[in-house]
């Protein structure tokens, strides 16, 4: 490449807008097409609970008890004749908020304390950290479970309870980036252009965690719906008779799995969905805010 | 011309478990407007800690700037506190550092990063900031500079990105630049091209340029004035051709004959272009454990026990030209 004259082969010009890169990305990454497509669904479900559900979730009726998937019982009914599908979508709500609302918590403060921890170092590191490893020492469920006892079962307080025992894991994870991105040539060069120390962590330290930090709270999503389900098999999540998959399924594990395995295999099928699809579109969206992936 | 940035008597030390490294000793220079400023020396001998010393940006600790002033315009830049250097930083002093491939940052467009310190020191709004990035990008012959400017620094070669740290490093007509071996990860020709585009730029703006390398190449070509720096302190000063016509110092005489060419591709006559090429035996010694007295006199070829014992003092050698040698 010459200095003023030269110039390069014609290019198409690049059309930019929002649809046009929705687009790209869509054809590039079909698998995180696919997991979106699966979260929107499940999210919609959750947010039109009360529409999509055929019948009433709390209803009891004797004479359906344990009744077989049909066409009235689309996914079977439970012990106290309660329809499991809808169940299942009002489950969403819960179990969706449970585990999108603890993953945004924790991941936001984890990602927080390990920025201020990595970037300023120091003592406060120090401290942060021995902190963190004390967390770290006990069971998360451990933890969550002296968190909601303290609180009271309630959705708020199951959720804060899931999340905290997130922050030292993310936490930890984000300051040792933080670490080896705060000895990067352009942390210094932004310095040299008079940036203060915090919008250089802001701006430019911050965003280079971000794939970390999704693939962290893709895992974590999963996990945080099987947290709920072990406390609420205690009796100290989100309170009866709200339903939430973790429940429906810790519940009838035991007791109906040969007898009346609709009422395992549907909430379980629904976990297993819900964490095949934040991982596959956790994944894409790492690749695609990535810019060195592009072109 | 009174000089923009006037250095004198700079120390900068670092405390270690080593013991005390110092890094830079009682050095002292000044730079004129329009002007260019070499500091040449091999790896070790303290010239990224003097450019850093300028900008303020040693960490602190375990570096320490235990004298001396940095005078830009007249105001001691040592003596501001951070947040007036804050200010002062790109502005008034800014910086190019040796790496463009990783001196910017691969999460922003280059329109961004340079429209990013627009704002911070000319508060101009986002748009007219973006406006001045793609300018910028114009001035260093980026062809296209709007297509660029929304690129991300991947997208571009290692000189492009040279190219556009010099647009940022300039965006705030800056008085001085420090400019830290910014050729040293290109290749030849592109070098050529940068060093010319800092020139340019140079006389455009007014910038006075402190060009740090380790090629003599490069300040042939480029320098009005060299300072030659072995461990920390300054050996030699004089303005380039003197110095390629008549170095005094027996490092700068060694440096020359360890690279061929460079002075008779100039018509200076400092070296014989068929001498077996020779190179200056031994490295730096390390700056926690200076010899005492000259501290190149253990690789010196004309040192004599006097050097061993006293360090030389620096002092004028000839018309505008001084060294730190007992030998000359």
């Amino acid at each position: 490449m010459s200095t003023t004259t030269a110039h390069p082969p014609p290019r198409a010009v690049a059309v930019t807008g929002f649809w046009h890169d929705a687009a790209y990305l869509a054809k590039r990454y079909p698998l995180g097409v696919a997991g979106a497509i699966i979260m929107t669904l499940f999210v919609l479900a959750a947010i039109f609970a009360g529409w999509v559900a055929p019948l009433d979730p709390f209803t009891t009726n004797p004479r359906a008890s344990l009744a077989k998937p049909s066409g009235t019982h689309l996914m079977g009914a439970d012990m106290m004749g309660r329809d499991v599908f809808s169940r299942m979508i009002h489950g969403a709500r819960i179990s969706l908020a449970v585990s999108i609302g603890a993953t945004l918590i924790g991941s936001g403060f984890g990602a927080a304390l390990g920025l201020a921890s990595g970037y300023i170092g120091g003592w406060f590191d120090l401290l942060v950290q021995r902190l963190a490893e004390v967390m770290q020492s006990l069971p998360l469920l451990v933890m969550a479970l002296v968190i909601t006892a303290s609180l009271g079962p309630s959705l708020p307080n199951t959720i804060i309870a899931i999340a905290i025992p997130l922050i030292p894991t993310v936490a930890r994870v984000i300051r040792s980036n933080v670490l080896s991105l705060r000895e990067m040539p352009f942390v210094e060069a932004a310095r040299a252009t008079g940036m203060s120390e915090f919008r250089i962590a802001v701006i430019h330290v911050l965003p280079n965690t971000l794939a970390p930090l999704i693939v962290l709270a893709t895992a974590q999503l999963g996990s945080t719906i099987l947290t709920e389900a072990s406390l609420s098999f205690l009796g100290l999540g989100v309170p009866e008779p709200w339903p939430s998959w973790g429940r429906m399924l810790s519940e009838s594990a035991a007791e109906y799995v040969r007898t009346a395995p609709w009422l395992v295999i549907f909430p379980g099928l629904a976990i297993s969905l819900v964490v095949f699809g934040t991982n596959l579109l956790g994944d894409a969206l790492r690749d695609a805010l990535d810019p060195r992936q592009r072109d | 011309m009174a000089p923009v940035l006037e250095v004198s008597n700079l120390s900068t030390v670092f405390h270690t478990r080593r013991g005390l490294v110092r890094a830079v000793q009682n050095v002292s220079f000044s730079v004129n407007a329009g002007e260019t400023l070499a500091i040449v020396g091999e790896s070790g001998c303290g010239k990224t800690i003097t450019a850093l010393s300028l900008m303020r940006l040693i960490p602190m600790p375990p570096g320490e700037i235990t004298s001396g002033s940095v005078r830009l315009d007249g105001i001691d830049l040592l003596t501001l506190d951070e947040a007036a250097m804050r200010k002062a930083r790109g502005k008034q002093i800014a910086m190019i550092f040796q790496e463009p491939m990783t001196a910017l940052n691969p999460l922003l467009t280059i329109g961004r990063q340079i429209a990013e310190m627009v704002v911070l020191h000319d508060g101009l709004p986002r748009r007219a900031a973006r406006d001045r990035a793609v300018e910028m990008l114009h001035h260093v012959k980026i062809p296209e500079p709007e297509r660029r400017a929304r690129e991300y620094p991947h997208q571009m070669s290692g000189g492009m990105r040279q190219r556009a740290m010099i647009a940022m490093a300039l965006a705030c007509k800056p008085k001085v630049l420090v400019a830290d071996e910014p050729t040293t990860a290109l290749d030849v020709t592109i070098q050529a091209q940068i060093l010319d585009l800092i020139g340019d730029l140079r006389r455009e703006f007014g910038t006075a340029v402190v060009l740090i390398t380790h090629d003599l190449g490069v300040v042939a070509e480029t320098a009005n004035r060299v300072v030659v720096m072995y461990a920390g302190r300054k050996v030699e000063e004089a303005p380039v051709g003197e110095v390629f016509a008549n170095p005094k110092h027996p490092y700068m005489t060694g440096l020359m004959s360890s690279i061929p060419r460079v002075a008779s591709a100039r018509g200076l006559t400092g070296i014989d272009a068929t001498a077996r090429l020779t190179e200056i035996p031994g490295i730096v010694p390390p700056l926690n454990d200076l010899p005492p007295g000259c501290a190149f006199s253990p690789r010196c070829p004309r040192a004599v026990d006097e050097c061993r014992v006293a360090v030389p003092p620096f002092e004028v050698k000839g018309p505008d030209h001084s060294a730190a040698c007992w030998r000359v």
